[in-house]
């Protein structure tokens, strides 16, 4: 079986309309579970926090399924296969980046707040400048991360359906981000968890059974598929640090900015923050965390395989060659080892990722705009009874619109790297006024603003002066030419300078915040006294 | 429970500064903070050891330890290794010296006349 010969006609490898109706299959299914799933969404706590009715278990699929993005499975493994071991940062990162979460956030999080996370963040803060920073910060991270996701839709169509016209591309974004629309408008929360927990079992079950089969190829022996990698590749570079970022000193500094972006992201990334809410106590989500950690880490060390497999059984050359680039290791694995049968089920589930990701960002912007923005800020905390959930499902179709223009402007790019940088961004807007709201008495209203808006502004700011937006072929809008910053990402001076200025203008403020809501939210944190539990229906 | 202003059940009943300034309250705090500080400056040192030996020292990652799996690849591996050892630690910690403790003040909280 020789995949370059296929892709020579560049047209698909495999049969679009088997991939088709694979994919058709999955739809069919997720949409009967999320109508039955939608029959109890009633309040804004089922539509927003499924009733906070999963189990720790249940939970923690979910998050696996949301953090287990297309840029996990497409991404990683394009990067593991064309820049070897650069790529495999990617993963540690994402992993480790967990620890974080669970040691510092997801149980206080769970205790103190409702639904996202400016509930918490304003708890003991003033209410409306506090809200209105965490829910556009929220909105900003949601959209970078949707950004990722489109772009890999794009990538993904252009390989499986032979569409290679931008135009036709489009059309398909737009049919997947219709889709989304439909699942979040009617399921909520409840309804996208069990999309994602079904999308988890799936990709964590396709990505095991691919590894299992590339390890059976090479003896069960890591040496030996490294050994047909670095044959194939043509260099043993591969396997050592610096194939991407060790060109230079600034490649190695972003290295290192990347590294910090990625292990301080997780823990502020508001749409992992939300799913702790859809668990009953504080218990539940500490096991949720434990579950997600496990799946991730085992679905990483697959990811490793497959990339090398990816590289020794079709090469870094055909992979960067084929319609999709790297985003298309993975699905070309697919084809190699289990013909189109396989392609079809593994491009299936990768749409499915996309999908069910996708509906999470949606429905966190959307809780973030109508909790935060409508109900609190706007109304005061006096909305009448069911229009806030009224305004967070229109709030759904804008989102989704949005996501489906953002992702045919950012079709093509490393789906892998724009998610780092939506790291970068909620690593540095939230992520200081996170921890210090949970574990520094004396922060206070300045110095949430100040540390938010500065994380947020220098993010994108030096996103903005990059080599991603500008000055190179593989730039978003090529032929400009602003990059006067060498970085593409952002992390290594925004994230200690939004924890700095927090820091700073929190010791600029004369005035105390009230010292009965700190005294409440450090008990609350900790004890869980007050936790709205799960709904009863 | 709904649609209302972001409050939550119990808070006007339940002597929050009382419980803070509570010897119970006090060692939670210092149970919880003694573990997850220490314990998570140690597994981000050892992750950013690992991403400065990736960028700065490519040729010791690059030493093979057996066939072609080299050191890069083991401290790799080692990262998620040592990330399941921290989680398991931390449940087995929560379990045996948070939550007890935790529950009493709250079982203590909500007796004394709330909800």
């Amino acid at each position: 079986m020789a995949p370059t010969a296929l892709l020579d006609t560049a047209a698909s490898p495999g049969e679009p309309i088997l991939n088709i109706a694979i994919f058709g299959a999955f739809v069919l299914v997720t949409m009967i579970i999320v109508f039955r799933a939608s029959r109890n969404n009633k309040t804004a706590a089922d539509y927003y926090a499924a009733g906070r009715s999963f189990s720790g278990p249940q939970n923690g699929t979910a998050i696996a399924g949301d953090y287990l993005s297309a840029a996990s499975f497409l991404g990683i493994c394009g990067a593991i296969a064309l820049t070897g071991y650069d790529g495999f940062l990617y993963s540690i990162g994402f992993l480790v980046a967990w620890l974080v979460a669970l040691l510092l956030v997801a149980e206080l999080l769970r205790n103190t707040g409702r639904f996202t996370m400016a509930d918490v963040l304003s708890f003991r803060l003033k209410q409306r400048p506090v809200r209105i920073a965490a829910a556009t910060t929220t909105l900003v991270v949601c959209f970078f991360y949707l950004l990722a996701q489109m772009a890999g839709a794009g990538g993904l169509v252009s390989l499986l359906l032979g569409i290679p016209d931008k135009v036709g591309q489009g059309v398909v974004i737009a049919i997947v981000g219709a889709l989304m629309i439909i699942y979040v408008l009617v399921g909520g929360m409840k309804g996208t968890t069990w999309v994602q927990i079904i999308k988890a079992a799936l990709l964590i079950a396709g990505a095991g059974i691919m590894t299992v089969w590339v390890l059976a190829l090479n003896g069960f022996n890591l040496s030996t598929l490294l050994e047909h990698a670095v044959q194939t590749a043509g260099t043993s570079d591969i396997l050592n640090p610096g194939m991407k970022y060790g060109v230079s000193d600034v490649a190695r500094l972003d290295f290192l900015s990347l590294g910090l972006a990625l292990v301080l992201g997780t823990a502020a990334l508001p749409h992992v923050l939300m799913r702790f809410y859809t668990v009953p106590t504080a218990k539940e989500a500490r096991r949720s965390v434990v579950w997600a950690i496990w799946l991730i880490g085992i679905f990483y060390v697959f990811t490793l395989v497959l990339g090398y497999g990816a590289a020794a059984l079709i090469g870094p050359e055909t992979i960067a060659a084929a319609p999709g680039g790297a985003n298309s290791a993975a699905p070309l694995l697919a084809f190699a080892l289990g013909g189109p049968v396989l392609l079809g089920l593994i491009s299936a589930i990768a749409f499915a990722t996309i999908l069910a990701v996708v509906a999470g960002l949606t429905i966190t912007a959307a809780a973030s705009f109508a909790h935060d923005i409508y109900a609190s800020v706007m109304k005061k905390g006096k909305a009448e009874p069911g229009s806030e959930v009224r305004v967070a499902r229109r709030t759904v179709v804008v989102i989704g619109i949005v996501a489906i223009a953002g992702g045919i402007l950012a079709n093509g790019q490393n789906v892998a790297f724009l998610v780092a940088l939506a790291f970068a961004v909620a690593a540095a807007a939230n992520l200081p006024t996170i921890v210090y709201s949970l574990f520094w008495k004396r922060f206070n209203t300045r110095g949430a603003l100040w540390s938010m808006y500065t994380g947020l502004i220098s993010s994108i700011v030096l996103i903005v002066f990059s080599p991603v937006v500008s000055g190179g072929p593989t730039a978003m809008i090529p032929t400009a030419d602003f990059d006067l910053w060498p970085l593409s990402n952002p992390g290594i001076v925004s994230i200690p300078l939004a924890f700095l200025v927090g820091w700073l203008a929190t010791l600029t403020q004369r005035a105390p915040e009230d010292p009965g809501k700190q005294s409440e939210m450090e008990v609350r944190s900790l004890t869980g006294i007050g936790a709205e539990g799960a709904t009863q229906h | 429970m709904g649609d209302e202003a972001p409050t939550s059940v119990a808070e006007t009943d339940v002597d929050f500064p009382g419980i803070q300034r509570s010897e119970r309250f006090q060692e939670l705090r210092k149970r919880h903070r003694s573990f997850v500080f220490p314990v998570l400056a140690l597994a981000l040192l050892w992750y950013f050891a690992y991403v400065l030996l990736a960028g700065y020292a490519p040729e010791f990652m690059a030493t093979p330890v057996f066939g072609l799996v080299n050191v890069g690849l083991l401290i790799g591996l080692g990262q998620v290794a040592t990330t399941f050892i921290v989680t398991m630690w931390y449940v087995w910690y929560a379990n045996r010296r948070l939550d007890p403790i935790a529950e009493e003040i709250r079982d203590g909280a909500t007796a004394g006349g709330a909800r």
